[in-house]
């Protein structure tokens, strides 16, 4: 029984930080129609800087994660004018192909500045203390982590549901000339998305880093797992992801607990029987 | 009737002049580099796998970051096949292409209904598995140590295979040829004239009465057996099989091998082979992380500054000075 | 005799929206028909519905006899309904005549040959020029299709149709998108075609339907309205009210007075 809810509550705290790095892709694929295999590259970043802010200058762990992700949606500005403009109007092969280069381009650049191995992100200590829930123990962070990713997610809706940013940018995603003639600035309004979004990954990366820990390869690692949450999810449904996020949550931290000789197997198995039986449900109609 | 213009992709099967100057290439390198014969032989197999990518994702249109699994699969194939006696070289080469080209028949039905981003992820996933289970299946595969000792018997009889490799060069370079022949005359043909339709426009080549998912197929396997006899040839030539040849970093090696040189015109992928390969063992001394930083940029400055890498660019220039425009 | 295309109460919606109500229809061979109707009447989906590319929810369709309304698109394509398209639909990077080749290969089943080279095939070349001749493109027969003039675009159209030898074809607006000045090429070429084919063809103007066709179809809502001869549908009340509306009534009936 134990295991059980060990599997769930780390699942769920585990699969709400990968909602948080998929949120902003979902929306980015959605409004751009640009395949950005280097989103991960950003949470990556973000949990970089954010540790290296904590263990280098001593700040506390909440400004560090609220200064990287501020910092990597600024930068991430520079990186939407200088390539993804281009990639916009290009083709699916060029998009992929670039941003998988953006990647390797970070992960050469994260190893120079950090060394090959494992970034350990020390937990202050006021979150490594365990809370007895009646079921299990499980350490304060664990708690935290879901509550945050639950408010920002909320968040999150209520922006894109509620506002009129929220609006416009539902419009812009339908129908971009439309939105255009309608006086929506849409260059503006994509370059804003962007940050958002790869500041929200810089945010997960950050909050998670205890958990998904930094180490160069971290863009193509969590890649697969993102880019199975947002298949599964579609596009601007913040609710699905969060869903879908979890499932998948659950799912590797049991493989890992119940399997552990299969490895990443399952998680394969698992994306390759969703793709070709939830096909319908997918976004990419057949080469149109 | 009227001749056909040179542009015209009809006119594909022509041979043009240049052509041969390249394939007297290699044989000059024979000659002139007798020290680095085993890194042209790696050229010369890299140049095949990267030739088979080609055919499928610079004509049929099918991405793909798992085509590794195919050269793995040939080279444990050919080097299962050595090690448990039977060492008798093309025969090898033979049935690793066969095996490929069975497993490609198979998931082809499954996996050429997908496209774009699901069609990515699925042929890593495969890949991903394929990897897994020859990691597990030690008794097959030698897991994570290998398979070693690959020796081939004399080709045809009296051809040994010597320590100064020139015969594995000319082995490599006969199987790159014969591939690259039969490659060509598949791209030139009616059947490569409907591929480039269903790149061009995939809705409309159904209501001429296409199909589709068979031309995809006969790509698909195709090219899985081409890579296939790459991987074969490669343990062979090299006499050892790792796990390396199932990775992820094996397809994108390929990959970036052929955007380099210039996506869809095959002589791109005889391009960029020898290009990455002699790069990347120079820079073998660096840090590989490094390494990566300098192929991430060589992936966006190809893709982002030139249109059809190196060939494209030398192709442009050539057309500004002399005006002509060729295919 | 059994008819060229026969269509038996077809029906599809979308969600809510009914665009095929019960349609049922049929065409003799060298039938020369016209369907008419107001925007939105679902005119296009119609022929969609035949060519295969959308599935109706109920209903057959019924090609000399044969069912196939299981058909794929590129099935039925084979089987001799052919379809053009509204908005030129071509291989925009390829030229003229390698869009035709694509057509004439697909319908000798060369497109499977792996071997020959594509220029040596010279039946399939000379059927293509010949088809390139008489629809008088052959001044643009290297030219990529996406740099020729429109008006010469629907004429690769209708090449590409002629390509695939149909017994039934379905014509989408043909003459679209071209000013009046320069559709006379492009109509000759649709009144000169093969009086064996069976021709459905959806047009707006009422001069190309008067002298194309010898029946008329108006479709409304997603149904069938009336099927007659040109002159019984402009005469009739029921069309120029559900189609013209009062205004363009008027108009309308200053046009049969010429007719």
């Amino acid at each position: 029984m134990s295991s059980l809810t060990f599997v769930v509550l780390f699942g769920v705290s585990y699969g709400l930080v990968l909602a948080l790095i998929a949120i902003g892709l979902v929306v980015t694929m959605g409004l751009m129609r640009v395949t950005n295999l280097a989103h991960g590259a950003f949470a990556a970043i973000g949990g970089y800087v954010s540790t290296g802010l904590m263990t280098k200058a001593g700040v506390p762990f909440p400004v560090a994660i609220m200064i990287a992700s501020l910092a990597v949606a600024a930068f991430s500005i520079v990186v939407e004018r200088a390539f993804f403009v281009y990639l916009y109007t290009a083709t699916e092969l060029e998009q992929v192909l670039l941003t998988i280069g953006l990647d390797f381009i970070v992960i050469g650049a994260l190893t120079f500045v950090y060394g090959p191995n494992i970034y350990s992100t020390p937990l202050p200590s006021y979150l490594s203390a365990n809370i007895d829930l009646g079921v299990r123990t499980i350490e304060t962070y664990r708690l935290v982590v879901v509550a945050v990713s639950l408010i920002v997610i909320g968040g999150l809706w209520y922006m894109f549901d509620r506002t009129t940013l929220g609006a416009r940018l539902r419009a812009a995603v339908d129908n971009r000339t439309m939105a255009q003639s309608m006086g929506i600035n849409v260059p503006v309004l994509f370059s804003l998305t962007f940050a958002l979004g790869s500041g929200l990954a810089a945010f997960g990366g950050a909050l998670g880093a205890p958990m998904l820990p930094l180490e160069p390869l971290y863009p193509f690692k969590y890649l697969i797992l993102v880019l199975v949450v947002v298949a599964l999810s579609g596009f601007g449904n913040v609710k699905s992801v969060v869903g879908v996020a979890i499932v998948v949550g659950i799912v590797e931290t049991a493989g890992r607990l119940f399997f552990p000789g299969l490895g990443a197997f399952l998680i394969y198995l698992l994306l390759i029987v969703l793709m070709i039986w939830r096909r319908d449900g997918l976004f990419s109609a057949r080469r149109t | 009737m009227k001749p056909l213009p040179r542009s015209s992709i009809l006119s594909r099967y022509r041979l043009r002049p240049a052509e041969l100057l390249f394939w007297v290439l290699p044989i000059l390198a024979l000659f002139l580099f007798p020290k680095w014969l085993a890194l042209g032989t790696l050229v010369l197999v890299f140049a095949l796998f990267a030739l088979s990518l080609d055919l499928l994702l610079g004509f049929a249109g099918i991405m793909s970051l798992g085509h590794a699994a195919f050269f793995g699969i040939g080279a444990y194939t050919a080097g299962i096949l050595a090690i448990g006696g039977w060492n008798e070289a093309i025969s090898g080469v033979l049935a690793a292409a066969l095996l490929c080209g069975a497993g490609a028949g198979i998931i082809a039905p499954f996996l050429l209904r997908l496209t774009g981003l699901p069609l990515i992820m699925v042929t890593v996933g495969v890949a991903s598995i394929l990897f897994e289970v020859a990691n597990k299946a030690t008794w097959l595969t030698g897991g994570d140590d290998g398979l070693y000792g690959i020796r081939m018997r004399p080709l045809f009889g009296f051809f040994a295979w010597s320590i100064s490799g020139e015969t594995k060069f000319l082995y490599a370079f006969a199987w790159l040829l014969i591939s690259f022949v039969i490659i060509r005359r598949m791209v030139s043909s009616p059947f490569g004239i409907a591929l480039q339709g269903i790149r061009e426009n995939t809705a409309r080549m159904r209501l001429i009465g296409n199909s589709v998912i068979p031309h995809l197929s006969i790509a698909f396997i195709a090219s899985a057996m081409f890579a296939g006899i790459a991987g074969a040839v490669w343990a062979q030539t090299g006499g050892f099989v790792g796990l390396g040849v199932l990775s992820l970093d094996t397809s994108i090696d390929a990959l970036v091998m052929l955007v380099l040189g210039g996506l869809g015109s095959l002589y791109g992928a005889l391009i960029g082979a020898p290009v990455y390969l002699i790069f990347k063992h120079f820079a073998q001394q660096w840090n590989p992380f490094y390494w990566m930083f300098l192929v991430g940029t060589m992936l966006v400055v190809v893709v982002r500054f030139t249109r059809g890498g190196i060939l494209g660019v030398l192709k442009a220039t050539s057309e500004r000075v002399t005006g002509h425009k060729k295919s | 005799m059994t008819a060229a295309l026969e269509i038996q109460g077809l029906n599809k919606s979308f969600g809510a929206i009914q665009v095929a109500r019960d349609i049922t229809l049929s065409l003799e061979e060298g039938a020369r028909r016209a369907l008419i109707g107001p925007n939105g009447a679902g005119k296009t989906t119609f022929v969609s519905l035949l060519s295969g590319v959308v599935r109706p929810d109920s209903g057959r369709v019924l090609l000399f006899g044969q069912d196939i309304t299981s058909d794929s698109a590129s099935v039925r394509t084979k089987k001799g309904l052919v379809r053009t398209f509204q908005v030129s639909n071509l291989f925009g990077k390829l030229s003229v005549l390698e869009n035709v080749f694509l057509a004439v290969s697909e319908r000798s089943n060369a497109s499977f040959d792996l071997w020959t080279g594509a220029g040596k095939k010279r039946e399939l070349i000379d059927k293509a020029e010949h088809l390139i001749e008489q629809l008088r493109l052959t001044d643009n027969i290297h030219d990529p299709v996406s740099q020729i003039a429109y008006g010469r675009q629907r004429l690769v159209e209708i090449a590409l149709a002629l390509a695939l030898e149909p017994r039934v074809l379905l014509l989408d607006e043909p003459a679209a998108g071209i000013p009046h000045s320069e559709t006379d090429v492009l109509l000759e070429a649709v009144y000169s075609l093969p009086t064996n084919i069976a021709i459905l063809m959806i047009e707006h103007d009422m001069q190309v339907v008067r002298r194309f066709a010898s029946e008329v179809t108006v479709l409304v809502g997603g149904a069938v309205l009336m099927t007659g001869t040109p002159k019984d549908v402009m005469v009739s009340e029921q069309v120029r009210e559900v189609y013209l509306g009062h205004a363009g009534a008027n108009r309308f009936s200053s046009e049969t007075l010429h007719a």
